[in-house]
């Protein structure tokens, strides 16, 4: 117990300190390295939690893949570092309420759903160690497929219709641009491919 | 006996278990390397490293010995702190992946329920060290060859995540000593070949599955045919240009031990991780270490297998251009690997999960 208590305050204080850095860094590729670093402390506190599935989730959508296309496009951007400081006083009453406004939201909601919803029963609905028969893995897919089934399909229309937009947005064919067909190549036999002419002495080859 | 269960022994006892196979992952890293070599000239019809020590086996260790004495430097334009970062962050993703690798029955330092998603997380991140080691070199050539490997390396991710799902469906379990376990008695039991009689006719749709994720880890590591992010004709040497010393040692370290883990990954989920291509029965009567031991020498055997043929591909294979690395990746492996995830999934539900 004692090993999970300095784990837990551990990893919060890195995310703590992680989160903070990422608004406080100057230079935006380190602010997304630190975001980074938030990430992997939180998969840290899922597994703390007994949620090794979420943890493992976490680490692979949101580091594994969105956080590097996040810093594929950061580094590219020229940012003028010292414009983006510029507004920063102006700014700030504005950005404190704001945040102070989501810092209420996320308290109250959090202690209604801990007090009186749907988290009410349960001590750490997640856990999979003793007394628990079955892994969290198992317990997500019997809830997912059979009470939220309508909400988890609609979540993937939503992501169906999110990717085509995508691909409708990207997706241009450039008349003139000479594309490879590698079917078109690979169908290419000396017959399609090449003519043999014989030509007579003097003339050369005609069109 | 009560002193090993106490916290303070539970400790030792775990850094004493890391620390052997750390130690003994570096010297097999170290012959791995000779033998890569040996293989690329043997190809090649050269000789190879054959100077220091006896059939220059120990060639690594005097390589090691030069990187050590060399001197650091850092370029002045460098993001200093996140230029020594990355190789680190390399180095301990790849380590830390053979954290749950089950190299034997009960050695394994791990055995987590979700070790493969695990791994999984682990090879994703493993871009990290060479996106951040790109941009941190404060140079052209880097750059690059780090944005180059993020895009190959996110996209040859999903057709690996498709084809752990096929095994998952299979093996209706996500920890490795499980997914091992249930490929016991025969090769005919490797998902491979469909994963036991019962299910022969799934040897159409995992064996390709098989070479798809054995092409998809020559990918995820950066080795040819798909090394663009240091294509050496085109970069130089992409990512570690600027690098020198013991940071590129440890990238260099990171690259073949993931090289290994990918082998042993595919061992694992594909050849029957420790078991035998026999039924072990004979097993039951022996000892606990030596069953250990028993499986330790199939679990090599096999890693060692698909390494060579890693290693031949290497030699064999000339290097893809990029477009049709990208070609390959989205319009071959993942409508491929998608179909088979619903085809093996029907199987199952057709066939009431194997029973």
């Amino acid at each position: 117990m004692a090993l999970q208590a300095i784990a837990f305050y551990l990893m919060s204080a890195v995310t703590l300190v992680a989160g903070f850095c990422v608004v406080s860094a100057r230079n935006p590729v380190h602010s997304v390295l630190w975001l980074i670093l938030a990430f992997f402390s939180a998969a840290g506190l899922f597994v703390l939690l007994g949620a090794e599935f979420l943890a493992m989730l976490l680490v692979v959508v949101y580091v594994g893949a969105v956080a590097v296309l996040f810093l594929f496009v950061v580094m590219m951007l020229d940012v003028d570092f010292t414009a983006l400081r510029q507004g920063f006083a102006r700014y700030m009453p504005l950005g404190l309420v704001i945040g102070a406004f989501l810092a209420a939201e996320m308290i109250l909601v959090s202690t209604a759903v801990a007090t009186r919803g749907a988290a009410k029963d349960n001590d750490t609905p997640m856990a999979s160690g003793a007394g628990v028969d079955i892994s969290n893995v198992e317990a997500i897919g019997r809830v997912l497929y059979t009470d939220y089934i309508y909400f988890f399909q609609a979540a993937g229309l939503v992501l169906l219709v999110a990717m085509i937009g995508a691909i409708v947005l990207t997706l241009r064919h450039k008349p003139g641009v000479k594309r490879q067909i590698i079917m078109d190549q690979v169908l290419r036999t000396p017959a399609t491919g090449m003519t043999i002419v014989n030509p007579k002495p003097g003339e050369g080859i005609g069109e | 006996m009560d002193f090993w269960t106490t916290p303070i022994g539970w400790t030792i006892l775990t850094v004493a278990h890391i620390l052997a196979v750390t130690v003994s992952l570096l010297l097999i890293v170290a012959f791995i390397i000779y033998g890569d070599r040996k293989i690329f000239a043997g190809v090649q019809a050269r000789k190879g490293p054959n100077v220091v020590g006896p059939f220059g086996l120990l060639q690594s260790f005097a390589d090691l010995g030069k990187f050590l004495v060399k001197e650091l430097v850092i370029p002045a334009g460098a993001d200093k702190a996140v230029f020594l970062l990355a190789p680190l962050i390399s180095v301990t993703l790849a380590f830390g992946g053979w954290a749950v690798m089950p190299i034997a029955p009960g050695w394994g330092i791990s055995d987590i329920n979700v070790g493969i998603l695990y791994l999984f997380a682990v090879s994703s991140m493993g871009v990290y060290g060479i996106i951040m080691g790109g941009w941190a070199s404060n140079s052209k050539y880097p750059f690059l060859g780090s944005l180059r490997s993020a895009a190959q390396m996110v996209s040859y991710e999903v057709s690996i995540g498709f084809v752990i799902i096929t095994v998952i469906l299979l093996a209706g379990s996500m920890n490795l000593n499980q997914i091992t376990e249930a490929q016991a008695g025969g090769f005919w039991n490797w998902y491979m070949f469909g994963g036991g009689l019962d299910n022969l006719p799934l040897i159409l749709i995992m064996f390709p599955m098989g070479v798809i994720f054995f092409i998809s880890g020559l990918a995820e590591t950066n080795r040819p045919p798909f090394d663009l992010p240091e294509a050496e004709s085109e970069l130089v040497a992409g990512y570690a240009v600027e690098y020198g010393s013991t940071p590129y040692l440890l990238f260099y370290l990171a690259e073949m031990l993931n090289i290994v883990l990918m082998s042993g990954l595919m061992a694992v989920l594909f050849l029957g991780g420790w078991h035998a291509p026999w039924p072990a029965g004979y097993l039951e009567s022996w000892p606990a270490w030596l069953v250990s031991l028993h499986g330790l020498f199939f679990f090599a055997i096999k890693t060692f297998f698909v390494f060579f043929m890693n290693a031949m591909v290497r030699a064999i294979v000339p290097r893809y251009r990029y477009d049709q690395l990208m070609r390959l990746g989205w319009k071959v492996f993942l409508p491929t690997s998608l179909v088979a995830v619903a085809v093996v999934a029907g199987w199952q539900v057709y066939t009431g999960f194997g029973s």
